[in-house]
Parts: C-alpha cells; structure tokens; sequence
C-alpha cells in the first residue's frame, strides 16, 4: 500500500548558515530498511525541488533508526539573509512527511496513526 | 543577612552524580520553566544559552546606535530575577552565555540585583576572550562558505566573535564562582563545564568530552527535548503542550547521563524527543565538531528507564580540532517586507493579479534588489518550491513580498508599494495600517576557523 512518510516516520530541521539538516526517524525499527531504500538522497532532492539548491547528502545513523539529510542552499542564503517567512527553516521538515512510500501488507501494523491515512 | 550556600575549593567533594539543569535555549525564551528548574530541579548547576548566530552582530549593531544598551542579554534581569532566589536557597551554580559582548557589565548587574536580594559575598565570574573583532582579519585566511579570504569582508565587518569551550567556565568554577557568565561559548560546552569541573575531567579526554557534550548538545535547545518543537496531533502527541518543563540532566562521572524533567510539567520526554533533538542542527552524525572534542552520535544507547526518564549513553568522542569557529558578521544592506490579504471564493485569482501588478510596480519605480519574493502565505510562502503542484486551494491568502537591497531607501520601495494596494489594488483588497517597521537590516553571518591559540582568555571576578 502506498502512504505518506508522516505515517512511517518523523522529522525535525535544524539551521546553520544556509544549509538546513533534516533529520527523519522510523516510527519502528522494522520500517527503516524501507525508508533507506525509498527515500534516497537523490530522491529527497527532488522532492524539494528549487527549495534546496544545493547538495543533498544522507548520513544513516542505524542504531536509533535515523537518516541525517543534510541541504545545502536551502535557506535562501541563510537566516538573516533569507528572503522566507520561515526564515530559520523550521517547517521545512513537514514537507518530507508528504513523501509517498510504499508499504508491504505485513508492516501495515507499524504505521503511525493509521485512522489517519487518505485514501 | 540571608546565608548563601558555597562549596569553596578546599571542600569540594566528589559527587557521583551531578544534576544540571536548562534555563534557557534562546534569547526569546519562556521565563518561568527556568524558575521551576531553579525551585523544584533539586539542581547542582542551572545553564542558560541566550545566543543565536546573528546576536552578537546584532548586539554591536543596538549598542553603537543606543548609548543606553549595555550589551548584555535584554532579558538579564527577568531570567535572573526568576531564578536566583532558588538558586542562592538550594546552592545552585549558573553557567550563561548572557554577556553577549559585555560580560563584564552583565556580572556587575548580577550582582547588583544580588546585592538588592540580601545576598552578598556571592563570587561572580565573566569570561571575556571570545570577541575577536578588531584582529579577525589578520587571524582568519578563508571563509568556510565561499572560499573567499575573510580580508574581503573588511568593509561591512561589524564584529568577530570565536566560539569558546567550556575550559575558561572550568577555570572560573574552580576558582570559586557561583555564577559564570560568558560571551560567545558553543552551546553544549556551557553545560558540559560542570562536568568536567565535578568529575575532574582531563580537557583532553576526548572520551568523556564526547560523551558529557552529546549530552551537552541534548540540553542546549531546553524545551526541544522535552515535548516542545514535537508535538504532531494523532501522530506524535504529548500532555499539556502549554506547558513544557525545560530538561534536567543526572550525569554520572562516566558522562552517561538521565535526561528528564520536573514532575507535573507538560511534554514528554521519550526516545522519539531524545532522537529529533540528538540530530537537531548536526550534519556528519559521527563528526559533530565543537571546540572541546568532536563528538560521534552514531553509538548512542538510549533507553527509557521510567516515565519521562530516557538513560544516554556510549556516546564517542575523538580529539579535538586545533582550530576554533569563527562568525563574522556583516552589514549585507536592507530588507523590505509586507503584506495584503484575500479571502473568500477566487481570493488566489486576486493574489495572483495582485502578484503581478507588484511585479510592474517594481519595474515602474525601478526597485534595484537583490532579491524579490512574493508569495502567498496559506499556499506556498513557507514550502516555496517544495509546495506540491496539487496542493489545495486556500479560502484565505496573505500576499507576502520581501525584497533585499543594498539601501534603506530601496527596501522601503515594498511598504509603499503596497501601500497603492489599498485604494489602487484590486477588489477585496485587505491591509494592515502601516504603522509597524517594514525595512530592516541584513546582518550576514560568515564562518572562517582559527588556531585556537590565538585566541586568549581572561577571566574577571567579582562579589556581590
């Protein structure tokens, strides 16, 4: 079944000039191999488009289940020179909640919030 | 006379475990989980970080215009207030980063409002070295983000500051001082201080500095580990979230540490907070560069031991670098910011024109920026270019344009434009009074490294 990152994972960004790390943790540690297979470095990118213009690089930390999305170039120049409302980039690790996975029936238990999953 | 509780030098007992507390993670912080810290936290140490990238820059900037401005965090006294009853009644030390660029005058307040309290003879410490302005460019070769010599940034300079360790607050603790207060320090050092101080930590073990500054860098964001910054209703919910304590960290003499919180404050703290706040603002997990010890996340243990109870331990450490983080910050011209409103059926379709009649006033009045964005806040003003293309129509939108220019003068281009919205606009055009501040400076921050040692400190004391 396909769903939403928000359903598999959580996510927190954090600032440092004008690179934006944004951190994503399994809600199970059964359901972290298929994030690091879904969602690749590549992928991430994409998924922000122009909001990142820089590299993207994933550091995996297995032992708490989290991937590290470091993003260059994603906060408009950095704080104080940035252009954004949301200058620090605080929200924007809620976009990678909208990333589609797909699930296999048997992990359907682990998924967050399941009352919540659109059709 | 109210009697203060010491622990002078020759005293000083070994303690096993250690408990430090946040009182703060940034200048805006909330008051009050800082005074509960201070009276329920049973704490030996209460930590405040008052700094962001930009503050200090900031601070040179207010205290140039404003003869008035001591220098020193403009919440000094209310933190101070909250807190130092309590700590004064139980024993406990602060650590802060509340001198800013004058810790000097920072401490002689403390010690003023001390002395107003009844408490006198209280040693107070204030750790200067960290403002490096006047000799930045002849310390410094290259900034880290461009690769440009810092010699390019001599015509803006506004002020240098060096990120400090914890081995000054060290110093000051065993000297005597109840209270240290700091310029710039990298945040987890102010709280991995006491530890080293306590446990008689060597500056140079590397693994106990590893493991005492990931638990450092947990504290540093206060309320970030214990519910705040977290909560996601249905996906990630905690009780009162109007309510959160700031965290308390029971560290034991290996550097392992609990990280919990006063009983009967909101939030949680559970492996899900321990985890977002272990990554927060870290790029190479196992390279988390500080001035004491470069720390590697990637071996952390975590385990929830009780309620609101999470055990951190087995945290790396490796040796330290032989540079420090400079910032360099730098007037970068102005920027222009405001916005109008729309609701109701077709409100996108009147932005969208309104974009648009934007755009050519910014033609017609021969707007010279830098940058331009208008965006429709309730649509695409936070995401950007990352808003998906399917995403719904709103029933309300603000307008939303900022500009950056290198004149003042420019930057107020976008309020008077908007202004023309008013009664030049289109249909259901919604708009503030344009009373409040619509141009502000732009102090950019830079990053270059420096030998750490040319970079001295001294160490200033004083008693209440």
């Amino acid at each position: 079944m396909k769903v939403k990152l928000q359903h598999v994972a959580h996510a927190r960004s954090g600032d440092k000039g004008n690179t934006s790390n944004i951190s994503v943790f399994a809600f199970a540690p059964e359901l972290y191999p298929l994030l690091k297979e879904q969602l690749t470095a590549e992928r991430f990118k994409q998924f922000y488009g122009n909001a990142i213009t820089g590299t993207v690089t994933r550091y995996d930390v297995d032992n708490i289940h989290a991937m590290n999305f470091v993003c260059q170039g994603a906060l408009g120049g950095g704080v104080s020179r940035s252009l954004c409302l949301d200058n620090y980039g605080k929200a924007l690790s809620a976009a990678i909640l909208g990333f589609e996975m797909e699930i296999p029936d048997h992990l359907k238990g682990l998924l967050q919030a399941p009352h919540l999953i659109s059709a | 006379m109210l009697t203060v509780k010491r622990n002078d030098v020759g005293e000083k007992k070994m303690k096993d475990v250690i408990r430090i507390g946040s009182g703060a993670a940034w200048w805006g912080d909330r008051v009050e989980p800082a005074a509960l810290n201070a009276e329920k936290g049973d704490l030996d140490y209460l930590c405040f970080e008052t700094m962001a990238e930009a503050t200090v820059s900031a601070a040179q900037v207010r205290s140039r215009r404003d003869q008035g401005f001591p220098g020193y965090d403009t919440y000094l006294d209310d933190r101070m207030k909250a807190v130092l009853p309590a700590c004064m009644k139980r024993g406990t030390k602060i650590v802060t980063n509340q001198g800013w660029i004058n810790p000097d005058a920072a401490a002689r307040r403390v010690a003023t409002l001390l002395k107003e309290m009844g408490y006198t003879g209280v040693k107070i410490a204030s750790v200067n070295g960290s403002l490096i302005t006047e000799h930045v460019l002849e310390m410094t070769d290259t900034i880290l983000e461009n690769g440009l010599p810092t010699a390019t940034l001599k015509s803006n300079l506004i002020s240098a500051e060096a990120y400090l360790g914890a081995e000054p607050i060290v110093e000051a603790l065993k000297a005597g001082a109840q209270i240290v207060i700091t310029g710039r320090v990298a945040d987890p050092s102010i709280f991995m201080a006491p530890m080293m101080y306590e446990f008689g930590w060597d500056p140079l073990d590397h693994v106990r500095l590893g493991q005492g500054n990931g638990i450092g860098h947990l504290m540093e964001c206060g309320a970030q580990v214990t519910g705040g910054y977290f909560m996601d209703p249905g996906f990630k919910d905690v009780p009162e979230p109007w309510k959160f304590g700031f965290p308390i960290a029971e560290v034991s003499r290996d550097g392992s540490a609990v990280i919990t919180k006063v009983a009967g404050t909101g939030g949680a703290v559970n492996l899900q907070t321990v985890k977002e706040q272990l990554l927060y603002e870290v790029h190479d997990p196992a390279n988390y560069l500080t001035p004491d010890v470069v720390v590697d996340f990637t071996t952390v243990k975590l385990e929830q031991v009780g309620p609101d109870r999470v055990r951190v331990s087995n945290i790396g450490g490796k040796p330290r670098t032989p540079t420090l983080k400079v910032s360099i910050g730098c007037t970068e011209g102005h920027i222009g910011e405001d916005m109008f409103f729309y609701a109701g059926p077709g409100a996108l379709r009147r932005a969208q024109i309104a974009k648009k009649v934007l755009e050519e006033r910014f033609k017609i009045v021969n707007l010279q920026a830098e940058d331009i964005r208008i965006d429709f806040l309730g649509l695409n003003a936070i995401h950007g270019a990352a808003t998906p293309a399917n995403a719904p129509e709103p029933y309300e939108i603000a307008v939303r344009v900022a500009a950056r220019t290198k004149t003042k003068e420019e930057a107020a281009k976008v309020g008077r434009e908007v202004d023309g919205m008013a009664v030049s606009g289109i249909a259901h055009t919604g708009k503030r009074v344009p009373h409040q501040e619509r141009t502000r400076e732009v102090i950019g921050v830079w990053s270059s490294l420096v030998p750490r040692e040319k970079v001295p400190t001294s160490i200033t004391y004083i008693e209440s």
